[in-house]
């Protein structure tokens, strides 16, 4: 156990922490919108110094560096640390960006890259369907060649930022005679070409951040594809590994459950500190062993990126699952300790950080069903990590 | 950056997995368990693969190892329930004979010729009907749930958490056997009168420390019996067939086992952590001792009826033994605090109460 990263990093984080300190007060206000100034001028900046997009390559507007994973987890400790902005995220730069990288043509890299991690040009990613949901391969929007172009009709549904976004990347249906994970392809293409329509869907947290969007004979030029004709499947997999992993990181479960602590220290119920109720220090107590069983399974994980002779294959496929449904129970605990006064939400005067205690514990059960359900995550960790037979295909097509 | 076991404790491990797969199969276990045979003899095996000296210092005769390294060791022998006294002598004991400094004593526990019970409840969960007075060097009262009822000394807790030695056949001290359920490792209770004993230590943190280190082999030994126990149901899921389809084609008993694994492989990150604190970072040393015992309780306890249902009747008989694993972790969880105390604990040395 060597938990130390050795001296040669100790320069690298003192950098860190002197553009922290030199530039921290250039960071845009928190709840700032996405396509203002000051969060594309501090992302603009974030890359400038290597601290976004730091292994994108120059040609496609990144900063260029040798990938050095104890660099990028130095970043992220200290721009945590100090509680300041990693800039932007999103499905087109956590998601996209990567396949692009991997699976893109020269052009296609030349043309989103750049664009896409610089804000400019914000994405939304078009899989599921009200008929393919866990059952994402059933997806029936199909696509057909005519001409130049390809020609788009379905429907996709719990797109999240479709309102917002430039570009979606979308899997659609185009060897309709192929076996069903071999009929589908990777498109790109813009959200005002016409014949898109998009509704928002307001989901429990009252926000309307996802949608449907119904597709009438689009026209996208024929280029616009990632990867082969039916390779859309393989394509879009390699997408969902970036999500599953990001979804809970378990510094941020770590945060919260501070949170909850110095919420138990300070408010207090019959002139009692919630944190001198031992029912509720029991609870939190196990909240916390939790928490930090899962921070030193990341750090197993992170380990295992570096030594490659560590076998963390079932270790991984947990990670969602885990983190995911340990994060909607630490708020919901938050809740509990403050009983009634949890409840307050949006204009309430008494609400507590902002009603985040509320809103965080809908917004992980959205991702405990979002980015493939934990049944499904169950289902992965039975049949690939401890090798139990797959499902019976009952009425497959 | 490495978090992980390194090369040494792997093959640490291998050798005395090795070592129990083909000297200690269930039906050793079964003999010690129904008291046909001494566990006397699989310690004496052990010590020739140096487990009882593993943190006794090399120039007493010891290996001068540390804690996580024992971490390693529990994790593999709870993995075989084997019947052997490693937490009680070979770590806890060690502990606090290191930090007394007596090295005679450690020097006979390398060789495994001494073996040393713990009797601390006194300090850590003190009942009604027990309790311990000294009077200058010699003991009076009554001790329960003592470690090992087949150790020739004891170190004894006292309220204020001093520590003494006392021999078992001391005169005055009588040893009554404590039946529990798992029969695998022994419990008794220690009865002095005037009984000659000798301080070990008066400091709380000597106590605290080999307390925190005992919790922690608990954790692991838990850790390496629940991984057997959903080894085990998942191998018996395919085989056993019924309704024409090995029961391990069904997703309820899919989702049994994913839950199993998904809850026990973070555990692994979080005993490996706390062996290491204890080794490396004394100032959370003693926070995650507790977290890995508490949490460990808990995640084992789940595992250990999980696996059992998954078998089926067959998992309820003694014919297949998996019980001797159910019960071990069941054991883990009470000894030394059950998980409510010690995470009562946890609260207190971060400073929340
Ligand atoms: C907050 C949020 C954001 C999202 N954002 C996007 C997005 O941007 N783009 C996008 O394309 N999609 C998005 N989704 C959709 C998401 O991927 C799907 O909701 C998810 O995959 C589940 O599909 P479904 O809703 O159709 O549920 P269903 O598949 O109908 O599942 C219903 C229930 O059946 C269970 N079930 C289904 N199949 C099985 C099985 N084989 N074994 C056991 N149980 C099963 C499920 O676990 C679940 O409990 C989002 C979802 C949420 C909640």
């Amino acid at each position: 156990m060597d938990l130390s990263y050795g001296p040669q990093y100790s320069q690298f984080r003192d950098e860190v922490r002197e553009f922290l300190s030199t530039h921290q007060h250039q960071q845009p206000p928190s709840k700032s919108d996405q396509r203002s100034e000051a969060v594309l001028d501090w992302q603009r900046l974030l890359i400038e110094h290597g601290y976004h997009s730091r292994t994108i390559p120059r040609d496609y507007g990144g900063f260029g560096a040798e990938p050095d994973i104890i660099k990028s987890r130095i970043i992220a400790e200290e721009f945590s640390a100090a509680r300041v902005s990693t800039g932007l995220g999103g499905q087109g730069i956590s998601m996209l960006v990567p396949v692009l990288l991997e699976m893109g043509t020269q052009e296609q890299k030349q043309q989103f890259v750049s664009a896409t991690i610089h804000g400019e040009m914000v994405w939304c990613q078009g899989y599921s369907e009200p008929g393919a949901g866990s059952d994402l391969a059933s997806l029936t929007t199909k696509a057909v060649l005519d001409g130049d172009e390809w020609v788009i009709n379905g429907q996709k549904i719990w797109t999240s930022t479709a309102q917002i976004a430039d570009w979606i990347f979308c899997l659609v249906r185009t060897e309709p005679d192929a076996p069903k994970h071999q009929g589908i392809s990777f498109l790109l293409f813009e959200m005002n070409t016409p014949g898109i329509e998009i509704r928002p869907l307001v989901d429990m947290t009252g926000n309307a951040n996802f949608n449907e969007v119904f597709f009438t004979d689009v026209r996208v030029p024929k280029h616009q594809i990632v990867g082969e004709r039916g390779q859309g499947w393989m394509v879009a997999n390699a997408i969902l590994g970036h999500e599953r992993g990001s979804l809970a990181p378990p510094d941020a479960a770590r945060s919260r459950l501070n949170g909850v602590i110095q919420l138990m220290q300070s408010e207090t119920i019959n002139g009692e500190k919630l944190i001198d109720n031992p029912v509720f220090l029991d609870r939190l107590m196990k909240l916390q062993g939790r928490v930090l069983a899962m921070q030193y399974h990341d750090m197993r994980l992170l380990s295992a990126r570096i030594n490659k002779n560590q076998d963390v294959k079932l270790a991984s496929m947990i990670v969602k699952l885990i983190g995911t449904e340990l994060r909607h129970e630490l708020e919901g605990f938050a809740i509990d300790v403050m009983g009634e006064m949890g409840l307050a939400y949006e204009d309430n005067p008494y609400v507590r950080s902002g009603g985040s205690w509320q809103y965080s514990y809908m917004y992980y059960l959205g991702l405990i069903i979002g980015g493939g359900t934990s049944q499904i995550q169950k289902n992965i960790i039975a049949e690939r990590g401890l090798g139990m037979p797959k499902e019976p295909k009952v009425g497959a097509r | 950056m490495e978090f992980g076991l390194s090369e040494q404790q792997i093959l640490l491990q291998d050798s005395v997995h090795r070592y129990l797969t083909e000297q200690v199969p269930l039906d050793r276990v079964r003999r010690i368990a129904s008291g046909d045979e001494q566990d006397s003899g699989v310690w004496a095996e052990l010590t020739e693969l140096g487990i009882p000296a593993l943190l006794i210092p090399e120039p007493l005769g010891g290996v001068g190892l540390g804690l996580l390294d024992a971490v390693v060791v529990a994790e593999v022998l709870g993995r075989h329930v084997a019947p052997c006294p490693f937490s009680t002598t070979a770590v806890m004991a060690a502990l606090v004979l290191l930090d007394a400094g007596m090295e005679d004593e450690l020097a006979a526990i390398a060789t495994g010729e001494l073996r040393i019970g713990i009797a601390f409840n006194e300090a850590i969960g003190a009942r009604a009907d027990a309790g311990i007075k000294t009077d200058g060097d010699t003991l009076s009262g009554k001790c329960l749930f003592a470690l090992d009822g087949d150790a020739d000394s004891y170190l004894v807790a006292t309220g204020d958490r001093s520590i003494y030695l006392v021999s078992a056949d001391t005169s005055g001290v009588t040893r009554n056997n404590l039946t529990t359920v798992d029969k695998t490792r022994s419990t008794c209770e220690l009865l002095f009168e005037n009984a000659q004993a000798g301080k070990v230590s008066g400091d709380p943190h000597v106590f605290e420390r080999a307390l925190d280190a005992g919790r922690l082999m608990q954790a692991a030994d838990t850790l390496g019996a629940a991984q057997a126990m959903l080894d085990q149901a998942v191998d018996y899921s395919l085989q056993r067939e019924q309704f024409n389809r090995v029961i391990g084609s069904f997703q309820a008993v899919k989702h049994l086992c994913a839950d199993m694994a998904a809850n026990l492989e973070p555990c692994r990150s979080l005993v490996w952590y706390a062996g290491h604190a204890m080794d490396a970072v004394p100032e959370e040393a003693s926070l995650l001792a507790c977290h890995a015992k508490a949490h460990l309780a808990e995640v084992g306890q789940a595992v250990a009826k999980t696996a059992t249902e998954v078998h089926g009747g067959m998992g309820f008989t003694d014919l297949l033994g998996l019980h001797y694993w159910f019960k071990r972790i069941g054991a883990n969880r009470q000894l030394l605090g059950s998980p409510e105390r010690v995470r009562e604990q946890a609260a207190r040395v971060q400073g929340l109460i």
